[in-house]
């Protein structure tokens, strides 16, 4: 059975259908991406598959579970995590503690351990500590722990936002574009570490890109999206030579 | 774990040789009557911003309904302590006990529907919910309406009165920091940062929220039973918005999420009027001058790096525990 199934999935905001009938699924451990030109409803997919948004048609399943139209909150704690177009860090804690969040919720001290500094506060907090440093090296962000996340550079505050949906011990991991503004070295870059996080994590990766070098030389499979509706599927290397998919993207 | 157990002795020694200087200060007679009995207002006030910093600066939310809390607080323990017929060591931690539950509790009420409100708009409410607190209270005849709830048992002499806010001080601001300094005040820094970011890894943002808020009712609610008792009496009309104002504006001078600045910029603001008392005329005048021209310090990127500098450096291997376990006078930012 696949990971993630999604079946007819459709949105309306007003008059505008911004996702229509849109249908994929991806098998535990794939590398799958979500292409398409701006404003295809790419992001929105995303959204909606995260909680932000509740959609007005179909469902998906997580694991054979129906999380369709459920909070945030709870689709993460089922185990989708995501990152953001836009970098959405918490930008006034420091690296290491913006991973910690991440892993908020595998950690049980009440309220009332932590205000009277119980011993289960120090055991837990240390090895909060530890399990935020070892992810934090993998993504080589470890000399940088108690820099501000505002003052990372662009590149490493890619990484640190990966690190935390890591964090949160997804089994899915949601890109929305990761490789947005980077050079081609930090974009070659980028694709050895998603390579290394599948391996290491054994992660399912869905993931938003317009850099069609990062999409062929990663993704397996890719879904096409076009005005909402699906213009493709399949393998990355035949999808992307299909001649509709050129045309939506460079016109007739 | 050495370190961390040096510093906290080191802390604790601190606040106590605090408490001894002015203890021996107004047992020598050192300070002027007048300024013993700017001990426990200052005291209140320090609670007030420290609390109040919790859903300003940590949450980031704004709010302006914090006498409000705070009148909530004095009249339920006041009462209670006017009513109760226990030995003082009972009676006054309960009264305070009571009114901090009181207030969390109207914290509660108000925080559910109001903290689905954002920015100005939580601003106006808690506004709204301060003065509706201050109307009903004013009509209402068992708490002695516009003339004040009377017959509040006072402090039996300064030093006790200075004892016993200090000892609510220490609890607060201990309360608060490790509180900060936990995951779940991580969690409010969260949301204070990215709210969308937060739930997507999982905080549960309402509950967060409604915690930071009810949290500083609690204290705020304390801190109106420590007024209470230092008057002997609780009048409707100081629990204006201009207390709300002025709790925030130490709150701002201080720094958001920054308990030591509030803790400074308690003292400094509550002792500036009564500095400025030779001065007659101007005494408003230059006092709102000081706070413009301290505001505009504090936003002076020259004058922060210096304040940098002085700071003691921060050393390069030690685990964030070490600092969130040090005690009142440490700094959290």
């Amino acid at each position: 059975m696949a990971l993630l199934e999604v079946q007819n999935l459709g949105i309306t905001f007003g008059g505008l259908r911004a996702v229509d009938d849109f249908s994929f699924s991806i098998e535990k451990g794939q590398l799958y991406g979500l292409i398409g030109p701006n404003g295809a409803g790419k992001t929105t997919v995303f959204n909606m598959l995260t909680g932000v948004y509740k959609p007005t048609s179909g469902s998906f399943t997580l694991d054979g579970e129906n999380l369709t139209g459920r909070a945030p909150i709870e689709i993460n704690r089922k185990g989708i995590a995501r990152t953001f177009q836009n970098i959405r860090l918490f930008k006034e804690l420091s690296v290491i503690d913006n991973v910690k969040v991440g892993l908020h919720n595998q950690k049980k001290y009440t309220i009332a351990e932590g205000i009277l500094r119980l011993p289960r506060f120090f055991k837990e907090e240390r090895e909060l500590d530890e399990k935020a440093m070892e992810l934090l090296e993998v993504f080589d962000l470890g000399a940088e722990r108690d820099t501000l996340a505002s003052n990372l550079p662009y590149g490493k505050q890619r990484k640190l936002e990966i690190a935390r949906a890591l964090a949160t011990n997804p089994k899915l991991l949601l890109l929305d574009e990761p490789a947005a503004g980077m050079n081609p070295n930090e974009t070659a870059e980028l694709m050895d570490t998603i390579r290394f996080v599948r391996d290491k994590f054994d992660m399912t990766i869905l993931l938003i890109e317009h850099d069609m070098k990062l999409v062929s030389g990663i993704c397996e499979e890719v879904s096409v999206l076009n005005f909402g509706q699906e213009l493709a599927h399949g393998v990355t290397a035949e999808v992307l030579n299909d001649p509709k998919v050129i045309t939506a993207y460079l016109g007739e | 774990m050495k370190k961390k157990v040096t510093k906290n002795i080191l802390s604790a020694c601190i606040v106590l040789a605090v408490y001894l200087v002015i203890f021996a200060l107004v047992q020598l007679g050192v300070l002027s009557r007048h300024y013993q009995s700017l001990l426990v207002p200052i005291g209140i006030n320090i609670i007030l911003a420290v609390s109040l910093n919790l859903t300003v600066g940590f949450l980031g939310e704004l709010t302006l309904g914090h006498a409000g809390f705070m009148s909530v607080g004095a009249y339920a323990g006041c009462l209670f302590s006017i009513y109760c017929d226990l030995p003082v060591a009972i009676e006054f931690p309960l009264s305070l006990i009571i009114g901090g539950l009181t207030a969390a509790i109207f914290g509660i009420i108000i925080g559910i529907p109001a903290l689905r409100l954002k920015g100005d708009y939580l601003a106006i409410v808690t506004l709204a919910f301060g003065e509706i607190i201050r109307a009903v209270i004013t009509n209402l005849d068992f708490l002695g309406g516009a003339g004040g709830l009377k017959g509040i048992d006072k402090y039996s002499s300064t030093t006790s009165a200075f004892t016993t806010v200090f000892i609510v001080l220490v609890i607060t601001v201990l309360v608060i920091k490790n509180l900060v300094n936990s995951r779940h005040g991580r969690a409010i820094c969260s949301i204070r940062d990215n709210v969308i970011a937060a739930e997507s890894v999982g905080i549960n943002v309402v509950f967060y929220k409604l915690l930071a808020f009810v949290t500083a009712a609690f204290f705020a609610g304390a801190a109106g039973v420590l007024y209470g008792h230092n008057l002997g009496i609780l009048k409707p009309g100081t629990f204006d918005f201009n207390k709300s104002i002025e709790i925030l504006v130490i709150v701002v001078l201080g720094g958001m999420g920054s308990i030591t600045g509030s803790i400074i910029s308690a003292i400094v603001i509550t002792l500036l009027p009564e500095v400025l008392r030779g001065l007659d005329d101007y005494r408003l005048l230059i006092y709102s001058v000081v706070l413009i021209a301290m505001m505009l310090l504090n936003n002076n990127p020259k004058f922060n790096e210096f304040k940098e500098k002085i700071k003691p450096k921060k050393k390069g291997g030690k685990t964030v525990k070490d600092d969130a376990a040090q005690s009142a006078d440490g700094e959290v930012e």
